[in-house]
């Protein structure tokens, strides 16, 4: 897919995204973290009812050269995971913010959103490279 | 990517799938980080004997051999493949070991009558790989392509070239070696028509997938080259540097193959466990595209390194379940 940062996520400067709807939040990685990862081959996901800790590591994915840490936007507790992403982990290029989604969490700290960034934000830390 | 002073590209577009393009079609790399160094002279064939493991004597004139070289103890140097044409010797060696290869042969030279040359700078060294490698390559050759483990002088898009029958993916195919300023018009001529290129990233999956030991990683100057499965290119009776370390050695750990049986990715450097106890470590590990499993190389103790033995190994704290295999770990379909 061609390069996209949507709108109506937050997004975190270690490549991460979160959409907060209520008191829960879906995160998953950015068009950039992907395409600088290459071909996602092996995602290793988090358990349900693990905790995840803003600015911290919560999964791993894989391309078949390199590992990577997944770090989490926000904090709080995993109440579901992607789990379509083990037999296709190829979802995470083909549709970061859709089907690659990794988690969804329910935030143990909404204040913590004030941190993130928003797109354009966002963008102009990428500008700056 | 920097590797060794070079600067290499990992992958074009894709690992994965520029490496099913070599095992399906054909792949062009660039593989000019490794290094040569020629050998003439009239004991050529004796000071090579000397410092090669295998038997110099039995290359063919415009044959190719692979070997290591070994330090006194048995400890490999480098894995090395050596042409002999007409009254030289070509001897290809690893980006990360050519200096020290070269110190190596410069400093043993003096014993014999012969002269040893630096000849990194004069080639590029680009491999075609595939089943339609040859195809391709007959589209641009100036006459018959050698077979596999001979050379031939000869030009390839009207380069002049050293066409080799060898490679480092399990595949049929060449390497050739053109003058560094020529070398980007074979390129183009290859690619253009129906080569994928390839880069570092899919050449070291497709070795592995067939178990050729990469040095750095399975191979290095702490192992010998029977520990490494490499008995097979060492010919104790011909004296090589080395040679009185290995007779007789019943080498502790084995280089063996493995499979995960579940998911997971080996890395070089995870533990492995046998039966609960720590016996070993990843020296090579990935994804294989074609097997679509983890697979690896680990040096586990000689009783473990069997076909069928269930290993386990600690990808960054997971236990992963793996089992030893035989070599190769691919195989194509016949």
């Amino acid at each position: 897919m061609p390069e996209s940062y949507p709108e109506h996520l937050l997004y975190h400067p270690e490549h991460d995204w979160a959409q907060i709807e209520g008191d829960v939040a879906t995160f998953g990685i950015t068009w950039y973290a992907q395409e600088a990862l290459g071909e996602v081959v092996f995602v290793d996901p988090p358990e349900v009812g693990a905790t995840t800790t803003a600015n911290e590591s919560y999964a791993e994915v894989e391309s078949v050269k390199a590992v990577s840490d997944v770090f989490a936007p926000l904090s709080g507790e995993i109440v579901e995971v992607n789990t379509g992403l083990s037999d296709a982990p190829e979802k995470i290029n083909d549709d970061p913010y859709g089907e690659g989604w990794l988690v969804k969490v329910r935030l143990s700290d909404p204040a913590e959103r004030d941190s993130l960034l928003d797109v354009a934000a966002y963008r102009d830390l990428l500008a700056d490279g | 990517m920097g590797f060794a002073g070079w600067e290499m590209p990992v992958q074009y577009e894709g690992i994965r799938q520029e490496h099913l393009a070599v095992r399906t079609r054909a792949g062009a790399f660039d593989v000019s980080h490794m290094g040569q160094i020629e050998t003439r002279g009239r004991e050529a064939e004796r000071f090579l004997q000397r410092l090669l493991s295998n038997d110099v004597a039995a290359i063919p004139d415009g044959g190719a051999q692979y070997s290591v070289l070994c330090r006194e103890d048995g400890g490999v140097l480098d894995d090395l493949f050596t042409y002999r044409l007409g009254d030289r010797y070509l001897t290809v060696t690893n980006a990360s070991n050519h200096a020290r290869d070269l110190s190596w042969f410069t400093d043993h030279a003096g014993d014999f009558d012969v002269a040893v040359r630096d000849a990194a700078d004069d080639y590029a060294m680009l491999a075609l790989q595939g089943p339609e490698a040859r195809a391709i390559l007959s589209r641009h050759i100036e006459g018959g392509a050698p077979a596999r483990m001979r050379a031939a002088h000869t030009r390839v898009a009207g380069v002049e070239a050293l066409v080799c029958g060898t490679g480092y993916t399990g595949e049929d195919g060449v390497e050739l070696l053109v003058p560094s300023e020529r070398a980007e018009s074979v390129w183009d001529a290859l690619t253009g028509d129906g080569a994928t290129p390839a880069g570092l990233g899919a050449r070291d999956t497709l070795r592995l997938e067939v178990c050729f030991p990469l040095y750095g990683n399975d191979l290095t100057e702490e192992r010998s080259p029977l520990e490494a499965g490499l008995g097979w290119c060492c010919k104790l009776d011909t004296g090589f540097i080395g040679s009185d370390a290995l007779r007789g050695s019943e080498p502790a750990d084995r280089l063996a193959p493995f499979a995960f049986t579940g998911p997971g990715i080996p890395r070089p450097g995870n533990p492995v466990s046998i039966s609960g106890e720590r016996g070993g470590v990843v020296t090579s590990g990935t994804l294989s595209p074609c097997l679509e499993i983890g697979i690896g190389m680990a040096y586990v103790p000689g009783e473990a390194a069997v076909p069928g033995t269930s290993v386990e190994i600690d990808v960054r704290g997971k236990p992963r379940a793996a089992e030893i295999r035989e070599r190769p770990l691919y195989r194509k379909e016949t």
